[in-house]
């Protein structure tokens, strides 16, 4: 049995991170996702951990690729306009390939927008904000535990992938407590970045020899590298016309395409019969999980699929849920972003509705069983 | 004896990409030759950039080195020391790169102190991109963006450190070449945020759009215009019109970052063992 806590998830986050080993944060504050970083600054100090408040969001991004590039587990955390403004080296941690993670408690914009309020209008700019073809992982909790347990995750892809990995969940979520067990140490899997074993002299930073993921050295640790964020060859510096610039970018987007059963989970509740399908992540996800029971209750049959990975998108699962039910509803706090992502994956098989609210509220339970009724 | 560049140097990557008459060239070799002098190992020294001409550098030296986005080399290299506080920590930058897209970086890094060397090659324009004017061209200079003559004011670099917080600052040039190895070795040997600006010439970009015929005219300008900070400062001000001050500028006393950032995580750690919980 680990420790039952009574968290807020944004703490949760905080936790997280402690779990998986995270022993650097850096951001700039921005509401709804402070207590990430206030939750952070009273613990990392105690374990000799580094907590740095930078003078923006372009700034936090740059420290902690600095000190992941130096060995440590390093994570950010903002909001809507703090997001925005993350993207120019998220960009850079994306080419040159150093696993960090960042959180973005998603708050109603564009601009300043509304601070306080939910929303899932990020969810797109997680996939394209920055410029560039790039890989993207994106994970997706509803609830605190699972806060808890996507951030600890969150750390797993990023060493394991070599990459940025993105936790984007609602303000919902990132300011609700509910009771959790943070599991004692060692209960869930804590991987680590694989480091070269071949000599200094051998290394080389992106050997893609090695497979899709090479392994990574730490800075001053003998092997005196070259990281860039101009296209580069296998022993890092730049090469700008040539076939490696194809390959590499194909590895790049291999590397998480490519392991999309193993980056992909989600959560199913009674989909071997269903008609209709809910398809809500994040908070939408609860609220449809709700709306299921109800539906079902009424003998209507309603089932669930709720990403936990929203990037990549469970594609596979959606074309197979499209080819054999009446409809999927999407409920989502935008004016319609990942419905664009179901509808190009059910190509036409079923029928696809949103729902789309973006007055500060979450769309409700019966909302969503409206539209299950309406469409069945 | 001739100085040995070659343990330094990663010939595999040359030739470099500096024009012909491009003084970073000259800056590059004082630059190994003063870390030489200190006898700092190859593995404990990192150098970062961010992009520009002058960023180019990191590339060619066989140190722990990083490229990073324009203007953004200081957070890059804040995370590296506060990860690492027992290596030396040196960025290269350009006057664009370091006082306009990272003017804020650079304001910031000076107030916190930490102990980072800032080492800015200012050759008063945007190489790089092809001659638009930066913070440090001089008004009435021609750039492509100002091709009436520049009426955009001037940041001046030791100042704007200074005020920021540095607590060492210098200016040398790519023509005072030895005055210019003390001066790295000095700004690298301080413990806190140094700046050095070294004025540079750019001939491409700059030089010939300015009545700089050849890129040895600029270097000439430098020696007829910089004087000695000494010198400088004793000589009445209508003397000194037109000239400005190398040297060491600027020397202040102050808690170093890092040292005072992990004094603080001994002493919590300290705390929390005494509780003996
Ligand atoms: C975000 C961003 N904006 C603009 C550029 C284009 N750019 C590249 S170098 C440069 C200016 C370089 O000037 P400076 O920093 O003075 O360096 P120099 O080339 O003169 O050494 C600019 C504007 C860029 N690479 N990234
Ligand atoms: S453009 Fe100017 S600064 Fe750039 S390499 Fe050429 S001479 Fe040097
Ligand atoms: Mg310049």
């Amino acid at each position: 049995m680990g420790t039952l806590k009574l968290l807020q998830g944004n703490e949760a986050c905080a936790e997280g991170a402690l779990y998986a080993g995270c022993t650097f944060f850096a951001g700039y504050p921005i509401t709804p996702s402070t207590e990430v970083a206030e939750y952070l600054a009273r613990r990392l100090p105690l374990i000799g951990g580094v907590i740095l408040q930078m003078e923006d969001e372009i700034a936090s991004v740059g420290a902690i690729i600095g000190a992941s590039l130096a060995g440590k587990k390093a994570m950010t955390a903002t909001s809507g306009p703090g997001f925005s403004l993350k993207q120019e080296n998220i960009g850079f941690g994306m080419i040159c390939e150093v696993p960090i993670v960042v959180i973005d408690v998603m708050r109603g914009g564009p601009s300043t927008g509304v601070p306080t309020g939910p929303s899932q209008s990020d969810i797109m700019q997680c996939k394209w904000g920055t410029h560039g073809d790039h890989p993207v992982i994106c994970l997706t909790p509803a609830y605190v535990q699972e806060i808890f347990s996507e951030t600890v995750r969150a750390f797993n892809l990023a060493e394991r992938y070599r990459t940025p990995v993105f936790v984007a969940y609602d303000e919902i979520v990132g300011h609700m407590r509910e009771r959790i067990e943070i599991p004692d140490k060692g209960v869930l899997p804590v991987e680590n970045r694989r480091r070269p074993t071949c000599s200094p002299s051998e290394y080389m930073p992106f050997d893609d020899t090695q497979g899709d993921v090479p392994p990574i050295a730490d800075f001053f640790s003998g092997y005196r590298q070259h990281i860039t964020g101009l296209n580069h060859a296998a022993d890092g510096f730049p090469v700008n016309a040539s076939p490696r610039i194809h390959t590499d970018e194909l590895r790049l987007l291999r590397k998480v395409e490519g392991n999309r059963k193993d980056i992909i989970r989600y959560e199913t509740v009674m989909l071997e019969d269903a008609e209709i399908v809910v398809f809500g992540y994040g908070v939408s996800g609860r609220s449809g999980k709700s709306a299921v029971e109800l539906a079902r209750a009424e003998g209507i049959k309603a089932g669930l699929f709720r990403p936990l990975t929203i990037w990549p998108f469970p594609a596979e699962e959606v074309a197979e849920l499209a080819s054999r039910v009446k409809a999927i509803i999407v409920p989502e706090l935008s004016l319609g972003q990942i419905v664009l992502e179901v509808e190009r994956c059910a190509k036409g098989r079923c029928e696809v509705e949103g729902i789309f609210r973006v007055d500060g509220d979450p769309i409700t339970p019966d909302q969503i069983l409206e539209k299950i009724k309406e469409v069945g | 004896m001739a100085f040995n560049y070659d343990p330094y140097i990663r010939s595999g990557k040359l030739p470099h990409i500096w024009c012909p008459g491009c003084t970073f060239g000259i800056v590059f070799k004082s630059l190994l030759r003063a870390v030489d002098s200190m006898q700092i190992p190859k593995d404990d020294i990192a150098l970062v950039s961010g992009i520009g001409c002058a960023s180019r550098l990191p590339g060619y030296v066989d140190w722990n080195t990083l490229h990073t986005a324009h203007g953004r080399a200081i957070p890059f290299a804040t995370g590296l020391k506060m990860a690492r506080p027992d290596k030396k920590v040196l960025v290269v930058s350009g006057d664009g790169d370091a006082t306009a897209i990272g003017g804020n970086h650079f304001i910031h890094a000076c107030r916190r102190n930490i102990d980072i060397t800032v080492i800015v090659l200012n050759n008063f324009i945007y190489g790089m991109t092809g001659g638009q004017h930066s913070p440090t061209t001089p008004v009435g200079h021609m750039a492509t963006t100002m091709p009436f003559g520049n009426v955009d004011p001037t940041f001046n670099i030791p100042a704007l450190a200074k005020g920021a917080g540095a607590t060492w600052v210098g200016r040398g040039t790519a023509y005072h070449v030895p005055a210019l190895d003390k001066l790295i070795v000095g700004a690298v040997e301080h413990k806190g945020l140094s700046v050095l600006e070294i004025i540079n010439g750019c001939p491409t970009t700059h030089g010939r759009r300015n009545k700089f015929r050849t890129p040895t005219d600029m270097l000439l300008w430098m020696k007829e215009t910089a004087l000695p900070v000494s010198a400088f400062e004793k000589f009445p001000a209508e003397k000194t019109v037109g000239k400005f001050p190398i040297g060491v500028l600027y020397k202040g006393e102050a808690k170093e970052y890092s040292e005072t950032y992990f004094a603080m995580v001994e002493h919590l750690q300290k705390k929390q063992e005494g509780r003996g919980d």
